[in-house]
């Protein structure tokens, strides 16, 4: 059970939005999708739902084509930015009709949760505020039932505390049953604890693939006087560097060398600051 | 307890010290039951996997046990093995790091009894 992606390209006229990607999302984890602007997050996350074509390549949910295949298209639910239902239609017959689509939706969840939410069914899509508008798809993707939830930018104008609530009902969700998540995000920080296995998209190229506690062990920053500092990194490998007057802060990969000097202090790169440096270096920022 | 994504020590980690001090201090007693891996990990909003890892330390060290089905309770003996281990671990997590700090501001040795005996004071 997986959703298996090979060597998958996607052309607009000359622009390459994806670049022979192949990537593997395997069953019952957690993934956080990241990339900057425009690096092809969204363009992956239409092609394996067939929303749009590849140029070349494939997408196989549990081994098969999902191209014009409803068998396998059903398997998966993508939230995304863009509504797809009518907007003329209310949310509790939103909530009737997804159970047409997809059979295993839970109509009296939704309901419980649009309570939750304090989202009022009676309106119709289109009166719907941003954030009312993202909660109203959290809930159709968290009652839905597929075994593969696909989120792209999944709390778009929700208030702190709507987003915390979303958070938990997700893990509480996973952790009763578990199935297949993958959230793109650019609130990095937000979803670095929930996430298992981390994908890091740049260009339209797969950057990082790799677990997050792997990923977080990669680099790490060392801080001190300049010509220390300087003296440290030579022959490593830098992703970026900061400097303050005298002071340099140098982001490095691989582990810190046992012998570390004192005048040197070691910090931990969290998950926003590696993504940082590792999308600039990349870009020769 | 409190889970943080930014410091240095991984979640896991976190998560086992922090039940670690729950039983220390007892509010979760020997023979009690601990928070499920649900729980933990809706309260902390964290991977249930990381959860769970943080969690088989505790019962690869008998600090926990699993019932099937039921849940994890707190073994018998757990308080004094802890405090035992955190014992040991006292001198190089805080004494070491307490002196360096203190030779780097250039305070005496006789500076720092002073101020540990007044911390005690002031406690009890």
């Amino acid at each position: 059970m997986s959703i298996e992606i090979k060597g998958l390209t996607k052309q607009y006229g000359e622009t390459t939005a994806l670049d022979n990607v192949t990537l593997k999302f395997e069953n019952n984890k957690i993934y956080g999708l990241l990339g900057r602007n425009g690096a092809g997050k969204s363009t992956l996350l239409n092609i394996i739902t067939n929303r749009i074509f590849t140029t070349s390549g494939e997408v196989l949910v549990d081994g098969e084509n999902v191209r014009e295949n409803d068998r396998a298209i059903s398997k998966i639910y993508l939230m995304s930015e863009k509504t797809l239902y009518p907007g003329d239609m209310r949310i509790n017959n939103v909530f009737k009709w997804s159970k047409k689509f997809y059979p295993d939706f839970d109509e009296k969840r939704a309901f419980e949760l649009a309570e939750l939410f304090e989202l009022n069914t009676n309106k119709k899509v289109k009166q719907l505020s941003t954030g009312f508008t993202s909660i109203f798809k959290l809930i159709v993707a968290l009652c839905v039932n597929t075994p593969y939830i696909f989120l792209d930018e999944p709390v778009l104008g929700l208030d702190a505390n709507n987003r915390e609530l979303f958070y938990k009902l997700l893990i509480e969700k996973y952790s009763e049953e578990p199935f297949t998540v993958v959230i793109s995000t650019h609130l990095i920080e937000e979803i670095s604890t929930l996430i298992e296995q981390a994908i890091i998209i740049e260009s339209g190229k797969i950057l990082v693939n790799t677990s997050r506690e792997e990923l977080l062990q990669s680099g790490y920053s060392v801080s001190g006087k300049a010509v220390y500092v300087d003296n440290y990194i030579s022959g490593k490998e830098i992703i970026g560097e900061d400097t303050l007057g005298g002071l340099k802060t140098a982001y490095v990969m691989g582990k810190p060398q046992a012998d570390m000097p004192e005048s040197l202090e070691v910090t931990a790169l969290d998950l926003q600051k590696l993504f940082v440096k590792l999308t600039n270096a990349k870009e020769g920022k | 307890m409190n889970i943080n994504a930014d410091i240095d020590k991984p979640i896991f980690q976190q998560i086992r010290e922090g039940i670690e001090d729950a039983i220390i201090l007892g509010a979760f007693p020997e023979g009690s039951q601990i928070p499920s891996i649900t729980e933990i990990s809706v309260n902390y909003k964290i991977n249930p996997a990381t959860a769970l890892k943080g969690v088989n330390l505790l019962v690869e060290e008998n600090i926990v046990y699993k019932k099937r089905g039921v849940g994890m309770f707190v073994c018998d003996g757990a308080v004094d093995r802890l405090m035992e281990n955190r014992r040991k671990e006292f001198y190089d997590k805080y004494v070491s790091s307490l002196i360096s700090e203190a030779k780097k501001l250039k305070l005496s040795e006789q500076d720092i009894k002073q101020m540990i005996e007044r911390g005690f004071g002031s406690e009890y």
